[in-house]
C-alpha cells in the first residue's frame, strides 16, 4: 500500500518503534496519528514531525483502558480521515524486572493482556468495521519471537504475544476477501528502552536502531498485497537493501 | 410504542417490519432473503459525537451545549439548552440566557467555547468557536463530552453503545441508529446473497430541539461526503435494475441531495433537500429505518416512499405486536411504492 494521503494510526507512538514508524510514515506523505500514555513523549514527537512540514498528530491515551477505543478511533478519524493503516505497536512487558510466573503478580499479567491484547482487539473492533466498508485496510500487529519461544521469564509478554498473532489470523479468516489484511511482524531486538527494561544487561551496540525498523516497516506496508492476510513475518525481510 | 431502553440481548430476535404492497412481519436476520443478488444497500459511517457539553455562562448561569455536527472551518454549529439535562424531555427544559457573539461559554477543563455567531432562525441555535483547534480539542470534547441521551433511557449509556457497528468520522450528533443492526455477521450474509454494501458519511443532526418553530425547521442543512467508490455504485446497481436501499434518513437526504441529472455527484455537499409526500426520489429505492412517529420530521420523510396511510397503519401495527420503538429499537423496509 502506498502510504501518500493514507491516514496512518500508530500506537506506543512516544517513543521507539513506534515514533520512528510515525516519523518514517510522515517523511512518505501519510497523514499520522500517534496515541501514547505520555503526552510531553507523544507530543513531541509530533510536533517535531510538523516541523518538518508534515502531517502528525498526538493522542494521549492507555489502550489497555476499557473505554480508550471509541475516542481514539474517532479523533483518528476526525484529524488524518477514516484509518487506511492501524499499527498496534503498544505493548508492556508484564513485570519488570522479568520474572518466573510462579512470581508474577496476577495484575501484572493482567495489564499485558489489557495492553499487548485487549487493547489491539478493541482498537481494531471501532476501526475494521469501516475497512470492510470501505473494501480496504491494513493492520499492522507488532509481535516478538516471545510469542513463539517459550523464554523463561517471558510469560505475561510472550502469550500476549502468542495470542496477539493467533488474534490476526482469527481477524484474517473471518474477513478474507473483504480487502482487509492483518499481518503481525516481528521486529527483531532494538535499541528501546522497552528492551532495556527487558535485558538491562544487553549491548546496545548489537541491537537495531528503530529508525532502520520502521523503513523495513514502510517495505513491508508497500509489500502488504503480496502476503497472505494473516501471516507473520520479520521486519528484517523487508530492510532496503542499503541496509541489508 | 414501547421504547427499547438498550439493544436486545438476544440480536436473532431484533425483528423488521416490511412495508411494501402490504405489511410483512419478519426478523432482520431475514435481510438477504428480503432483498435480491445486485441490490446495493448504503449506510452512514458517521460516528457518533459526545455532542452534550455543560458550562456556564459568564453571568453564571447553567447551560448545556449540544454541538450539531461537523464544524465548518473551526465554526461548530451548536444547540444551547437552560439548566438540567436528558432526563427531562427537551420540551420541558427551560430556555437558556440570551447569549451574543462574543459571549464566552465556561465548560470542563478550562475548555472555553466563544459565540461566533446566533442564528437567525432561533436565539439557541448558535455557531461556536473553541479555545483550541485539533487534538487537543478532540482530546477536550471527549473527556468531557457526553453522548446525546433520551429521556426514555433509564441511565445514560456509553459513548460506545452509540456507534455503529463501522463508525469512521465523529460528524453525527445522534446516533445514525438505522445502521445499529448491521453488525459485521449481517453485512457478511448480505455480501455472500451478492448484495453489495457501501457507505457515506453525513453528519445526522438532532432529532429534537424543544422548540416548535424549529423542530419544524428540522433536519436541518447537514454536511455529507459520498466517496467516488459509493456514487459509482448508486448509478451502477440502478443502470442494470438493482435497486438501492439506504440504511436510514440520513443515506436518504446525502443520495438525493447528490442525485443530479447525470448521476451521483461524489464528494462534499450540504444536504438542503426537503424529502417528503412532495418529493419524487431519484436513486432510492427502500429505506432501512427505525420506528418513526406519525408527526416526526423521521416519519414525514418515509412519506417519499409511502402513502401516510400506509405508514400509519404500519406504526398501528407495529405498536400491536409489540414492536420496540427509538434508537434501541426494531427496524422497518419502506420499499417505494408510490
Amino acid at each position: 500500500m502506498d502510504l501518500r494521503d493514507r491516514s496512518v494510526l500508530v500506537t506506543g507512538g512516544g517513543r521507539g518503534l513506534g515514533a520512528a514508524l510515525g516519523r518514517a510514515a510522515a517523511r512518505t506523505g501519510a497523514r499520522v496519528v500517534l496515541v501514547a500514555r505520555t503526552a510531553a513523549e507523544v507530543e513531541a514527537v509530533a510536533a517535531d514531525i510538523r516541523s518538518s512540514g508534515r502531517q502528525a498528530h498526538a493522542l494521549v491515551a492507555d489502550v489497555g483502558e476499557e473505554g480508550a477505543a471509541t475516542t481514539i478511533a474517532a479523533a483518528a478519524a476526525a484529524l488524518a480521515g477514516p484509518v487506511d493503516v492501524l499499527v498496534h505497536n503498544a505493548s508492556v512487558l508484564g513485570p519488570v524486572p522479568l520474572r518466573p510466573l510462579l512470581d508474577t503478580p496476577p495484575a501484572d499479567f493482567t495489564r499485558a493482556l489489557e495492553v499487548n491484547l485487549l487493547g489491539p482487539l478493541r482498537l481494531s473492533q471501532a476501526v475494521v468495521g469501516s475497512m470492510v466498508l470501505r473494501g480496504q485496510g491494513l493492520v499492522l500487529h507488532v509481535t516478538s519471537d516471545a510469542g513463539l519461544e517459550a523464554y523463561p521469564a517471558w510469560g505475561a509478554y510472550g502469550v500476549s504475544k502468542a495470542a496477539l498473532d493467533h488474534l490476526a489470523r482469527i481477524w484474517a479468516a473471518e474477513l478474507a476477501d473483504t480487502g482487509v489484511r492483518f499481518l503481525s511482524v516481528d521486529p527483531g531486538e532494538m535499541r528501546t528502552r522497552m528492551h532495556a527494561d527487558a535485558m538491562p544487561e544487553a549491548d546496545p551496540s548489537a541491537l537495531a536502531d528503530p529508525a532502520l525498523v520502521a523503513e523495513s516497516l514502510l517495505e513491508l506496508i508497500r509489500d502488504a498485497e503480496s502476503l497472505r492476510s494473516g501471516s507473520r513475518v520479520e521486519a528484517a525481510r523487508f530492510a532496503p537493501a542499503a541496509s541489508r | 410504542m414501547r421504547a427499547a431502553t438498550a439493544a436486545r440481548v438476544e440480536p436473532a430476535a431484533d425483528r423488521l417490519l416490511v412495508v411494501g404492497r402490504g405489511l410483512e412481519d419478519h426478523r432482520v436476520d431475514d435481510l438477504p432473503s428480503l432483498l435480491r443478488a445486485g441490490d446495493l444497500l448504503v449506510v452512514n459511517d458517521a460516528a457518533t459525537l459526545p455532542a452534550s457539553l455543560r458550562g456556564r455562562t459568564a453571568t453564571g448561569a447553567e447551560v448545556e451545549l449540544r454541538l450539531l455536527g461537523v464544524p465548518s472551518g473551526d465554526a461548530w454549529p451548536a444547540l444551547l439548552f437552560g439548566s438540567g439535562d436528558w432526563r427531562t424531555q427537551t420540551e420541558d427544559r427551560p430556555r437558556p440566557p440570551a447569549v451574543a457573539p462574543g459571549d464566552a461559554l465556561r465548560l470542563a477543563d478550562g475548555l472555553t467555547a466563544t459565540v461566533a455567531r446566533v442564528w437567525p432562525e432561533s436565539s439557541r441555535l448558535l455557531d461556536v468557536r473553541f479555545d483550541r483547534t485539533g487534538a487537543p480539542l478532540l482530546a477536550a470534547l471527549y473527556a468531557q463530552g457526553r453522548p446525546v441521551q433520551y429521556a426514555y433511557l433509564p441511565d445514560p449509556l456509553s459513548l460506545r453503545s452509540f456507534q455503529t457497528p463501522f463508525a469512521a468520522r465523529p460528524w453525527a450528533a445522534e446516533m445514525p441508529s438505522a445502521g445499529r443492526v448491521l453488525t459485521a455477521g449481517r453485512l457478511a450474509a448480505l455480501r455472500r446473497a451478492g448484495i453489495a454494501v457501501a457507505s457515506l458519511t453525513h453528519a445526522a443532526g438532532l432529532s429534537s430541539t424543544g422548540e416548535p418553530g424549529l423542530d419544524a425547521l428540522l433536519p436541518l442543512p447537514e454536511p455529507y461526503e459520498v466517496p467516488g467508490r459509493t456514487a459509482r455504485q448508486v448509478v451502477a446497481t440502478r443502470a442494470r435494475g438493482g435497486r438501492v436501499i439506504a440504511a436510514g434518513t440520513t443515506v436518504v437526504r446525502a443520495l438525493e441531495s447528490a442525485t443530479r441529472e447525470s448521476g451521483v455527484a461524489a464528494g462534499l455537499g450540504v444536504a438542503r433537500v426537503r424529502v417528503d409526500g412532495g418529493h419524487a426520489l431519484r436513486s432510492v429505492d427502500a429505506i432501512l429505518t427505525g420506528m418513526h412517529e406519525p408527526g416526526s420530521s423521521h416519519f414525514d420523510l418515509l412519506t417519499a416512499f409511502a402513502p401516510a396511510e400506509l405508514l400509519a397503519q404500519a406504526h398501528a401495527r407495529a405498536d400491536a405486536e409489540g414492536y420496540l420503538a427509538h434508537e434501541f429499537g426494531d427496524s422497518m423496509l419502506v420499499w417505494r411504492v408510490r
